[in-house]
């Protein structure tokens, strides 16, 4: 049932959170967006998501839906009539991206956080390789799955496009950080491309972190003395 | 014309068992091939390059890796019989996220038991038995975490069960005692042709963690 009133629970400044935000805005649903205060968890975030007590949590009709990737599927399902399919048809497509989508969060966004990490002249050289060798993969999934077209689920966004997409402004705030192109044009030039659409896309413009604000935020939570 | 399903598959592992089980739920035919992880098949490296890890399931020539993309995959692809998802976009939902949180915080915790020994073990046992206590309430009174029908987080599951033993022994642990609705649980899956025929005996896992720890920790 596509009825009742959706509510997000999230903050601006997540990955996650901005995943059910595009998909959201694809479907045109509208939803009242519940900002978490950094540092401190509501009390609806730990009624709603009380095994992970974390965000983003979507509330349609009350009855919580957590896990990012998760509440995609989620609102591809329950808006089915509304917009493009945010998966592929077929079985054997819709694995490849769910594959690729785990490998995005358990592989290659991990390589990505350890930039910031990396000490000393070997760490560095040893997270770029991994991250450019998550990257050549990525490069190569990409064009098997757009087959030719704008976007990994095809012409329109779907749900591998907004695992991976969700991730570009971190990305743009770890190379200002790292003095380091991490999407370069010479290396990845279809992920590049595809970059480009995905951020210009309006589903995707409104709920994309600014790199300057996003920035700010990181060297202020990055920051934060040892205890 | 299609062949039949491989699966590549090593016969201890629980996420190679979801793909057993899903197959067998299906009634599909399939080849079952295990794997040497010492010599890993020209075929496993060829059809998961990224991870070299099983299972795989190849069918019609195309790969499939990672249990649970296995398990939905068999899903979608023999939709006709046993449907592993209830139909409102809400309990497969509910579904995905349990299955998730079998497949991040139980499996975390239940390795720490068995691969390791001392302080790091004993902060797995309690992760261990907080995720059983956390499913046992997810289970309830239920008689499969799918309601009324095995399903899709009965699976992602079930395959631990066949490790029970080895968690209790090597851990020093009571499950029934923990969680005794997700031990009648078990023994309820366990009556079902698809699960007894894909899990290996307890005993033989017992053994093989015996066999890891005298070779890896130099002791049980």
């Amino acid at each position: 049932m596509a009825s009742g009133e959706v509510k997000l629970i999230g903050a601006w400044a997540s990955p996650f959170v901005m995943r059910p935000r595009v998909a959201l805005n694809l479907k045109s649903v509208p939803y009242e967006f519940l900002q978490e205060t950094f540092g401190s968890k509501s009390e609806l975030l730990l009624k709603s998501n009380p095994v992970h007590k974390k965000i983003p949590v979507l509330l349609h009709a009350d009855k919580p839906v957590c896990e990012s990737n998760i509440i995609v599927e989620y609102i591809d399902e329950t808006w089915s009539s509304s917009g493009p399919s945010l998966l592929p048809s077929l079985p054997y497509d819709r694995a490849m991206a769910r594959f690729w989508a785990a490998y995005i969060d358990e592989k290659w966004f991990v390589a990505l956080r350890n930039f910031l990490k990396a000490e000393g002249e070997e760490e560095k050289k040893a997270v770029i390789a991994e991250f450019e060798e998550g990257n050549a993969l990525l490069e190569k999934a990409f064009i098997d799955c757009s087959k030719g077209k704008p976007f990994f689920n095809g012409d329109h966004i779907g749900y591998l496009d907004i695992s991976l997409g969700s991730f570009l402004a971190w990305l743009r705030v770890t190379e200002l950080a790292a003095s380091y192109k991490l999407l370069d044009e010479a290396k990845t030039p279809s992920l590049c491309k595809w970059a480009d659409h995905f951020c210009n896309d309006p589903a995707v413009k409104p709920v994309m972190p600014e790199t300057a604000k996003l920035a700010e935020f990181a060297k202020k939570i990055f920051a934060k003395p040892q205890a | 014309m299609a062949n039949k399903p491989i699966l590549l598959d090593y016969w201890p592992s629980m996420f190679g068992m979801r793909a057993r089980v899903a197959l067998r739920e299906k009634g599909v035919d399939f080849e079952y091939r295990e794997e040497d992880f010492s010599n890993k098949s020209a075929l496993l490296l060829q059809s998961n390059p990224v991870h070299k890890k099983i299972p795989v399931l190849v069918h019609n020539g195309k790969p499939v890796c990672e249990s649970l993309n296995v398990v939905q995959y068999v899903d979608e692809a023999w939709p006709d019989k046993n449907p592993f998802f209830p139909s409102d976009p809400y309990g497969r939902s509910q579904a995905r996220f349990w299955a998730d949180f079998v497949d991040k915080k139980f499996t975390e915790a239940q390795v720490k038991i068995w691969m390791k020994k001392g302080e790091e073990q004993e902060a797995g046992k309690k992760e261990f038995i907080e995720a059983l206590k956390i499913l046992e309430s997810e289970l309830g009174d239920k008689p499969y975490f799918g309601g009324d029908s095995f399903g899709y987080v009965d699976i992602s599951l079930i395959t631990f069960y066949s490790w029970f033993q080895a968690y209790e022994k090597f851990g020093n642990i009571s499950i029934e005692a923990e969680s005794p609705k997700l031990v009648a649980w078990g023994k309820r899956c366990m009556e079902k042709e698809s699960v007894s025929k894909s899990l290996p005996e307890s005993e033989k896992i017992v053994g093989y963690v015996a066999e890891f720890r005298k070779n890896n920790l130099g002791s049980e």
